[in-house]
């Protein structure tokens, strides 16, 4: 298991380059359980990353950064706090210095403030860029667990504290990290019958955001691609409803399609290559595929009801959607085809929003039972329903990279005189545990979880 | 222990009674504006022209045209009959409580509904037009039945 961080080919899109420095064979001797909800989060001691005095006066700048060793410590830190799963330890009871640390720690030294697992590293400016190498150690078995070096551009540095968290993740848990990612979701302001939507984006903890579309018409529901740095969501551009893809590099955008109608809910396909679809036309909603290539379009569903929300396995084979064919909002699957349709949620309440796990064996949800809404996951036979919050309004959960964790928006309920809104996003473990809200610099909703950006 | 069993239910039906005095309370205080839980007061309705209505409301999860819709909408089809040079948008709205993409749906069909009996009326298919806004445009932002079945709604706006 452990040799798979070293075979991993660390291509990284864009601008990193990786240099494993000291593949060692060693054996996995922390482990964490991530399939129960963690109550005892594994210590784990986040030495500042050691810097020279040279590369601190250079980052400080370039980035207007006091100590950027501690500061890209302080993001790692702070993603496996969020994770639920990891008690990074005070840095006041630190012993060893950063430097001497990294070099060899002393293990008795971290053995005494509890920790299992520690990670040290060290930044330097090398030829105007960011070279970072850190070690995650084993303190107990006093054993190196792994070591990476990566050089970038200095601007990248969150980026950096991020790619150290998915390596120390990957590592001890044995499952690939989600926290060199984006969320795209849709920025909220003003009074509720009057609401100013604005398309965003972020990274995963909340940095970098960025707006994408300035106000001016009704945006909603944006949708990461799987493969690449595409979008798709909904816009009321010219008051017309209808999908548009966007490329989120180039700021490029584009009506998906010309259908004669609203075009709504749009998906991206596992491979990237198709979006699929709600259109509505004549007071009916069926759903569709477009081809992005040869822009052929497909006609998946053809039934009176409202078939909405669909979304597809991992594998492209199923498409799980919404109907309200049986009477009421309820959630199906069916082949990709469309043939073979099957009815999945049986419990009280409605159920909408099914989003299947990139892992394949879920399918997450939003169930309205008793004036309470819920987010919840299922098979994809529909046995097995599982409700993880409950709330007076949440919807729209979107999966981590990873299936381990979900994004969803909450709203509060207005006073009697109607005010009080707010819309949040909110993040809880597939266990149940550890549900946390997410900041954002203003409003939020709709959120949407981007790939790992480097693989 | 048998008096104690009649003490327990004279508590029950005494518990009872009070919830049935709650109900009947409180649907006192909305029968007024609201009959089920379509809206039938006047409050947020604008008018197209003296007597003519500008919007229908509609039950929960419902995209049936109740007996009041009917007569509004009999009333904005000889009113547009008069105003032949007179085209217009029908906008489906749906309340706060049902997920986004759903709610689209719905305010769609809600509008086509309504689009279906103003053509019964003699009203050209050429001349409406249909934009579901979902729940993205309440006219009341309260929280509570009352506001939601203001909300549920379709309403009828002069494209010209």
């Amino acid at each position: 298991m452990q040799e798979k961080c070293w075979k991993d080919k660390m291509l990284f899109r864009y601008l990193f380059i990786l240099l494993v420095l000291l593949p060692v064979k060693v054996f996995a001797l922390i482990e964490v359980d991530i399939t129960r909800g963690n109550l005892n989060p594994l210590p784990v001691a986040i030495s500042p990353l050691a810097i020279d005095k040279d590369s601190k006066e250079n980052f400080k700048k370039i980035l207007k950064k006091k100590n950027l060793g501690s500061e890209i410590s302080k993001i790692v830190e702070n993603n496996l706090k969020q994770s639920g799963l990891f008690n990074p330890l005070n840095k006041d009871a630190f012993l060893q210095k950063p430097d001497i640390a990294n070099l060899k720690p002393r293990f008795e030294d971290w053995n005494l403030i509890k920790a299992q697992a520690l990670v040290t590293g060290k930044v330097t400016f090398v030829d105007e860029k960011l070279r970072v190498e850190f070690r995650l150690w084993d303190v107990l078995a006093g054993k190196e667990m792994m070591a990476l070096a990566f050089t970038t551009v200095p601007s990248n540095w969150r980026r950096v504290g991020h790619i150290i968290t998915d390596k120390v993740y990957e590592r001890l848990t044995g499952e690939k990290g989600y926290f060199d990612t984006r969320i795209i979701y849709i920025s909220e302001e003003g009074p509720k019958t009057n609401r100013i939507k604005k398309l965003a984006i972020m990274d995963q903890d909340g940095f970098n955001n960025k707006f994408l579309t300035l106000g001016n018409e009704l945006v909603l529901t944006p949708r990461f691609s799987p493969t690449n740095q595409m979008v798709t969501y909904l816009s009321y551009f010219r008051n017309l409803p209808r999908v548009y893809l966007l490329d989120i590099e180039t700021g490029m955008q584009e009506v998906v399609g010309d259908f004669p109608g609203m075009t709504f809910a749009p998906r991206f396909s596992p491979d990237g290559k198709k979006i699929i679809m709600s259109f509505a036309k004549d007071g009916n909603s069926d759903i569709y595929t477009m081809d992005l290539e040869n822009r052929i379009v497909e006609r998946i569903s053809n039934h009176p009801s409202i078939d909405t929300s669909p979304s597809y396995s991992p594998d492209g084979k199923y498409i799980t959607f919404n109907s309200d064919r049986s009477g009421y909002q309820q959630i199906y699957t069916m082949k990709s085809n469309g043939k073979n349709v099957k009815r999945i949620s049986f419990g009280n309440g409605l159920y909408g929003t099914p989003v299947w796990s990139p892992r394949g064996d879920l399918i997450a949800f939003t169930k309205l039972h008793k004036g309470k809404f819920y987010i919840g996951v299922m098979r994809t036979d529909g046995t097995g329903e599982r409700l993880l919050t409950e709330n007076f309004y949440q919807e729209a959960p979107s999966w981590s990279p990873n299936g381990r964790v979900l994004i969803f928006y909450r709203e509060t309920k207005t006073n009697t005189k109607g005010e009080g809104f707010s819309a949040k996003l909110w993040s809880i473990d597939l266990t149940g545990y550890n549900e946390r809200m997410v900041k954002t610099q203003t409003d939020a909703s709709d959120p949407s979880w981007s790939s790992l950006l480097s693989n | 222990m048998n008096l104690s069993k009649l003490l327990k239910n004279a508590f029950l039906i005494l518990v009872a009674s009070v919830v049935l005095t709650a109900c009947s309370t409180q649907k006192k205080t909305t029968s007024g504006q609201m009959q089920g839980d379509v809206y039938t007061g006047s409050d947020s309705v604008e008018y197209l022209a003296s007597g003519v209505p500008d919007r229908v409301f509609f039950a929960t999860n419902e995209t049936v045209l109740t007996t009041a819709s009917r007569e509004t909408l009999r009333k904005q089809a000889a009113w547009l009959r008069k105003n032949s040079d007179i085209n217009v948008v029908l906008e489906g709205h749906a309340d706060e409580r049902g997920t986004r993409e759903y709610n689209l749906a719905l305010g769609e069909r809600r509008a086509n509904s309504a689009k279906d009996y103003l053509m019964t009326y003699g009203i050209s298919s050429d001349r409406i037009s249909v934009l579901s806004y979902g729940k993205e445009k309440p006219v009341d932002s309260g929280s509570n039945p009352l506001a939601w079945s203001k909300n549920r709604r379709s309403v009828t706006v002069k494209a010209n």
